[in-house]
């Protein structure tokens, strides 16, 4: 909404400074979100900046001037010589202007003299540029007659601006014309501002004044109007009211110039004296208003009084709109008909069959009011907002109808010289009931948290014209005014009034004192930042990604056949299902980082969504994906000290790293224990895969929050890591790089996280360290011979760790030498050689036993 | 006299050394076993008994001497070596450190992590409620039937299941905690991952984060609202910052407000007055609040009455206030990033840079 203060000040004073009026309309809820000064500088204090570069109108150069005379120029045809009277002299001046020709006089224009600073009109930019003496033609003009353009008022400009006849000559214009129009963001709740009076209300709350109505009685003529026309209202769930008042005789002729200006100023193009006073009406109240050409309507009635008939469209009916293009109707659309078919669609456009035009004689004018929803839903399909449709799909409120067709009607009397015709045709069918509200003081009290005085409360209420009468102590019964319709909800909604009006600056804030909730927060509420945060210590950078994609990207990876969550209606095909894969956001990402670096170590913690058969609702799951490739470490000068490419144990490094700081890596600390199996899937190298397998602690009991279905003691692969099969390097362009990737279902995980674990007593006994070395079949598995080391350690070793793993010299075909250390260590005592060499021995035993190993010399 | 003598030569020999082998046999040709000091006391036996004490004394003192030499000279020469060694392992400091691994939390985790400790303190507790919604909860129970036309302010995904979308802010969280808790006091934040049909510009993504927070009791007030904000904004941006509330419109609060921070770039100074230059341009352009003095950083309000009823709580005797906020935007206003994609877009040295 565009507002003029010069215009404004017609309904109410403005006792601030523009920049605190600005302030205090911006903190009521009336946010100003621009300025355009007209001819006058920004005002002191208001931070906003203007769009498009204003001239300021100097007051002794740029003044209102008579048209004394306009003689042809002597030298050229196109131009004119005009000479004028500026009050304190007379100057002439060359003009080009189509809208002066020679002949013409006392029509009052503006003057520009030397040195005034003006929108350069022939520039394409806008430039501003001050009036320098020219020489056309051989005919020396020190001023120019200005355009609008020139001005800063319009975008456009056909001729010179001619001024209403009763312009005072010699005036400076600044002080005649000059303006600020603010720019303000009207709120969905508020949209009784969309109109002068509505800003003046709302002003005049804030200052404490009255505001000043304008006038809304009519000069009516002899005939009545009810005999020229019928309405009937056929669906009044979607048209509450529908008035129509006849003008007989009118005059169509360009409207005064203040009326074009403040149109214009209002973003709004000027047309024609009756358009443009419909247009002045809807931005004075708010209430949209169209004009029809009667005659028309009585042409298509073929000379009976029209009917109207406020409808659904009928499938397939058409409609060409004001702005000639043909519509097709469906019955969603709310349509104003005659008996030969539509001629409006109701609240958003007119029919350009019963437009008014140039050779109107006779006009009906309506004044209704639709519902907002339909009208709402009408402009969207047909995509034509438009300031009737704004309005009406925000909500007016019916009693609006009847003054503002008035105040049409009087100007349309007065401007375009016509008749009114008696009364209002007016189909009232369903009138809001007024709303009443009970309001206590211990309610507003308590909201606000802060004791407004009650007289304030009364002030406010009233200023904002509601009626409030005492019902008991302290408490009022509140009728909301009946221009407003977002008072819905009672008390709450008058609470907001109460304390924007009162300023919530003069709130004094307090922390709450209520008591505090139990702590709620789920177990595995932190998890989340554990999981990132030893990530992150493990030297992996963390990236958040898209949760839509393109089911066709995940398809190597999720494989055939997925259900997905899909989007009805996307942006783009790449983004128009749930992701069902964290590790294929990661690869995207992978693959754009390797464009400018050869090493990346990525993970994300995000969700998954997997529909449920039967279910509303998808399965939102927490998964955790990792990448890595190339060195392990960033260049450094050191070249003898390159650091290898990272590898599969890089990876397994990482998420033994984050398991066991999980307490979920090892066996008999936790509720659970994870195991590396080789297996094969798809998408990874078929020899270099793993399934991360969880095996619940049968001894331990597992926390109570499990899920019922997981028996304790069954395994769970929770995830898969290995190296991304090479035959998806191009699918998800990586180059040709071995690229390691995992992704962990974090939801198997969670639940076996141990609330707690009991520390192990430090020993302060010696530990004693071997080392074995053994050798067993290339296809034993090097997890197998660590378990029966473990097993038949017990209970004194302490700590098992393979050092070496070799193939090679001295180590026959078919067989590699595992080497491991071995700590010993009791609690009670200092072991002796003895007992650790029986130890040992057992272990040997063991090892030979179960897997055919032998022990080579140390 | 002969001790005498060898006193000087041995002091001069040792004058000459200059490393340890020449130690070495100077030693040996002192000290050593067949050394000059050997030779000089087995002289002892050819002197007279009377004459052996003091010459024995004299050869034992001169041996002290030449022994404290000697040790003097070990260490000259030993630090002297040091200085040759210390001087050989010469490093050049200013050459790179050598790297180790660094991983880094994605900007958005970290601002989220500092909105909700600093609300952690405040005593509100994480509530995490689902992304894929439906119309009900995301809009109607919010205090928004079909139709109503503030759903023009969230443009919104749907799945193709009817009624299902993706939640358009974090809002619907509200009720789930409601209906969990009711009756009982809430006092909780709900972030997360919120999406919206929106053209992937600069200023605006399809998928953000939000932050909400809701507190609900039998006396929690609008001043109290006021306070937990004003405290927030100086935690977050800085203990000098002022906030500005605005009447605002949510149709799930009433009162709303917006809640405005004074630009932490250019302070909220007022510019100067504007030239009278014959234009009427402004004379301030700070490029975070351009020029408007104030950040807009949050939305808030008391929970809407009906909205209260739809989560179990009766309005005559709770009350509550609910706000919300985007890390994102925090972000933006906090580090300076001018374009919201960066987040997603995950650009190496973008994150690198946190």
């Amino acid at each position: 909404m565009k507002v003029s203060l010069r215009w404004l000040k017609e309904y109410v004073d403005i006792p601030w400074s523009v920049a605190e009026f600005a302030e205090r309309l911006t903190l009521a809820g009336l946010e100003v979100t621009g300025v355009r000064p007209v001819g006058v500088p920004i005002p002191p204090g208001l931070r906003l900046k203007s769009e498009h570069p204003s001239p300021v109108w100097d007051e002794d150069k740029v003044v209102i001037a008579e048209v004394l005379e306009v003689r042809k120029h002597p030298d050229a045809d196109r131009l004119h010589l005009v000479d004028l009277n500026y009050g304190s002299g007379t100057i002439t001046v060359v003009t080009g202007a189509t809208n002066l020709k020679p002949g013409d006089r006392g029509q009052k224009v503006v003057l520009a003299r030397v040195g005034a600073v003006l929108i350069d009109g022939y520039s394409a930019e806008r430039v501003l540029r001050p009036l320098k003496p020219a020489r056309i033609r051989g005919v020396l003009s020190e001023g120019m007659v200005c355009s609008a353009l020139e001005l800063g008022i319009a975008e456009e400009h056909e001729g010179i601006l001619l001024l209403d006849p009763d312009a005072p000559t010699g005036l400076p214009l600044a002080e005649y014309l000059g303006d600020i129009v603010l720019e303000l963001d009207v709120l969905p709740s508020m949209a009784r501002c969309l109109s002068m009076l509505g800003v003046a209300r709302e002003v005049a709350a804030l200052s404490g004044q009255q505001v000043r109505y304008p006038p809304t009685q009519v000069l009516f003529g002899p005939q009545d109007a009810a005999a020229q026309v019928q309405v009937t209202i056929a669906d009044v769930s979607l048209c509450s009211r529908y008035a129509a008042l006849i003008l007989d005789s009118v005059q169509v002729a360009p409207s005064p110039a203040w009326l074009q200006l403040r149109l214009l100023l209002a973003g709004m193009r000027p047309i024609n004296n009756l358009v443009d006073i419909t247009n002045y009406v809807l931005l004075e109240w708010g209430q949209p208003l169209h004009a029809f050409d009667y005659d028309k309507l009585r042409d298509r009635a073929h000379g009976q009084t029209p009917h109207l008939f406020v409808r659904r469209a009928r499938l397939g009916e058409t409609l060409t709109t004001l702005d000639g293009q043909v519509r097709t109707l469906h019955p969603d659309h709310l349509v104003i008909a005659d008996t030969a078919g539509p001629i409006a669609l109701a609240g958003v456009m007119g029919g350009r069959e019963t437009e008014v035009g140039p050779l109107t004689q006779k006009v009906l004018l309506e004044s209704a009011n639709f519902d907002a929803v339909s009208i709402r839903r009408t402009a969207r399909h047909f995509d034509l907002p438009s300031e009737a449709s704004l309005r009406f799909s925000r909500g007016v409120h019916p009693d609006l109808v009847e003054p503002a067709a008035c105040r049409a009607a009087e100007w349309m009397r007065q401007l375009a010289q016509g008749t009114v015709a008696r009364g209002l045709v007016d189909v009232y069918a369903a009138r809001p009931a007024d709303q009443q509200v009970s309001l206590s003081l211990a309610y507003i009290h308590r909201t606000i948290g802060y004791p407004i005085p009650r007289e304030d409360i009364l002030r406010i209420l009233r200023s904002l014209e509601f009626t409030v009468t005492p019902s008991d102590q302290d408490t009022w019964l509140v009728t909301v005014p009946r221009h407003r319709l977002d008072v819905q909800h009672g008390p709450a909604d008058l609470v907001e009034e109460i304390v924007r009006i009162y300023g919530y600056h003069r709130i004094p804030p307090t922390l709450p004192r209520d008591p505090l909730p139990d702590y709620q927060t789920p177990r595995d509420g932190h998890v989340e930042d554990r999981i990132r945060d030893i990530l992150v210590t493990l030297g992996c950078q963390e990236v958040i990604t898209y949760a839509l994609t393109r089911a066709e990207r995940e398809r190597p990876l999720v494989g055939d056949g997925a259900d997905y969550v899909r989007l009805l209606n996307p942006i783009h095909p790449d983004r128009s299902v749930l992701r069902r894969s964290v590790l294929c956001s990661v690869l995207e990402i992978a693959a754009q980082h390797l464009r400018e670096t050869n090493r990346l170590r990525l993970f994300e913690l995000g969700y998954v969504y997997l529909p449920r058969p039967g279910e509303k609702f998808p399965d939102e799951r927490r998964h955790l994906a990792l990448v890595l490739t190339g060195p392990r470490l960033p260049e450094f000068w050191d070249s003898a000290a390159q650091p290898p490419a990272q590898d599969f144990f890089d990876l397994k490094g990482v998420l033994e790293g984050l398991l066991e700081a999980l307490h979920l890596g090892e066996a008999a600390r936790g509720t659970a224990w994870t195991e590396w199996q080789p297996t094969s899937v798809s998408w990874l190298h078929p020899r270099r895969a793993a399934a991360l397998v969880l095996r619940p602690s049968t001894s331990h009991g597992a926390s109570k929050t499990l899920p019922p279905t997981n028996s304790p003691s069954a395994p769970i692969v929770f995830g898969y890591a290995g190296q991304l099969h090479p035959h998806l390097n191009d699918t998800y362009q990586l180059g040709r790089r071995e690229v390691y990737v995992a992704e962990l279902d974090l939801e198997l995980l969670l639940p076996y996280l141990p609330e707690r674990f009991a520390c192990r007593a430090v020993s302060p006994f010696p530990p004693v360290r071997q080392d074995l070395a053994v050798l067993v079949d290339e296809s034993t598995l090097a997890e197998h011979v660590r378990q029966e080391i473990v097993t038949a350690g017990q209970p004194l070793l302490r700590e098992v760790h393979l050092f070496d793993v070799y193939r090679g010299p001295n180590i026959p075909s078919g067989k590699k030498s595992l080497a491991w250390s071995l700590t010993f260590q009791a609690d009670d005592r200092t072991l002796t050689d003895k007992e650790v060499a029986k130890l040992y021995q057992k272990i040997v035993g063991r090892l030979e036993k179960h897997l055919g190993a032998q022990v080579r010399a140390p | 006299m002969e001790l005498e003598q060898l006193r000087q030569q041995a002091l001069a020999q040792l004058e000459q050394v200059h490393d340890e082998a020449a130690l070495r046999s100077w030693n040996s040709q002192f000290l050593g076993k067949n050394g000059a000091l050997t030779q000089a006391l087995k002289r002892l036996a050819q002197l007279p008994p009377q004459d052996r004490p003091a010459y024995g004394q004299q050869v034992n003192a001169l041996k002290e001497a030449l022994l404290a030499a000697l040790e003097h000279k070990k260490a000259e020469l030993h630090q002297r070596e040091l200085a040759r060694s210390l001087a050989a392992e010469a490093l050049d400091v200013t050459l790179p450190g050598r790297p180790v691994l660094r991983g880094r939390l994605h900007p958005a985790t970290q601002v989220m992590r500092d909105i909700l400790a600093i609300f952690a303190e405040l005593g509100f507790q994480v509530y995490r409620s689902r992304e894929v919604e439906d119309d009900l909860t995301n809009f109607e129970l919010l205090n928004m039937p079909p139709h109503h036309p503030a759903r023009d302010l969230w443009d919104t995904f749907h799945t193709t299941t009817p009624g299902v979308l993706l939640r358009t802010h974090t809002s619907p969280g509200q009720i789930h905690v409601m209906r969990q808790y009711c009756p009982r006091p809430i006092r909780v934040v709900l972030p997360g991952m919120c999406y919206r049909y929106e053209q992937i510009t600069a200023r605006s993504e399809i998928q953000f984060q939000q932050v909400e927070g809701l507190a609900i009791g039998e006396s929690i007030s609008l001043s109290d609202l006021i306070g937990t904000l004003s405290t927030f904004a100086k935690r977050f941006f800085g203990g000098e910052r002022r906030i500005r509330i605005r009447n605002s419109y949510f149709p799930f609060t009433e009162p709303s407000i917006e809640v405005d921070v004074d630009c932490i770039l250019c302070q909220g100074e007022v510019p100067g007055p504007s030239g009278s230059s014959g234009t009427a341009a402004a004379a301030s352009s700070c490029t975070l609040c351009k020029g408007t003095g104030w950040l807009e950083i949050l939305g808030a309000g008391m929970v809407h009455p009906v909205v209260l009823r739809h989560g179990g709580y009766d309005p005559e005797r709770f009350q509550g206030f609910a706000f919300g906020m985007g890390p994102q935007r925090m972000a933006m206003l906090k580090y300076a990033i001018h374009d919201i994609r960066l987040f997603w877009s995950n650009a190496r040295r973008f994150l690198e840079q946190f």
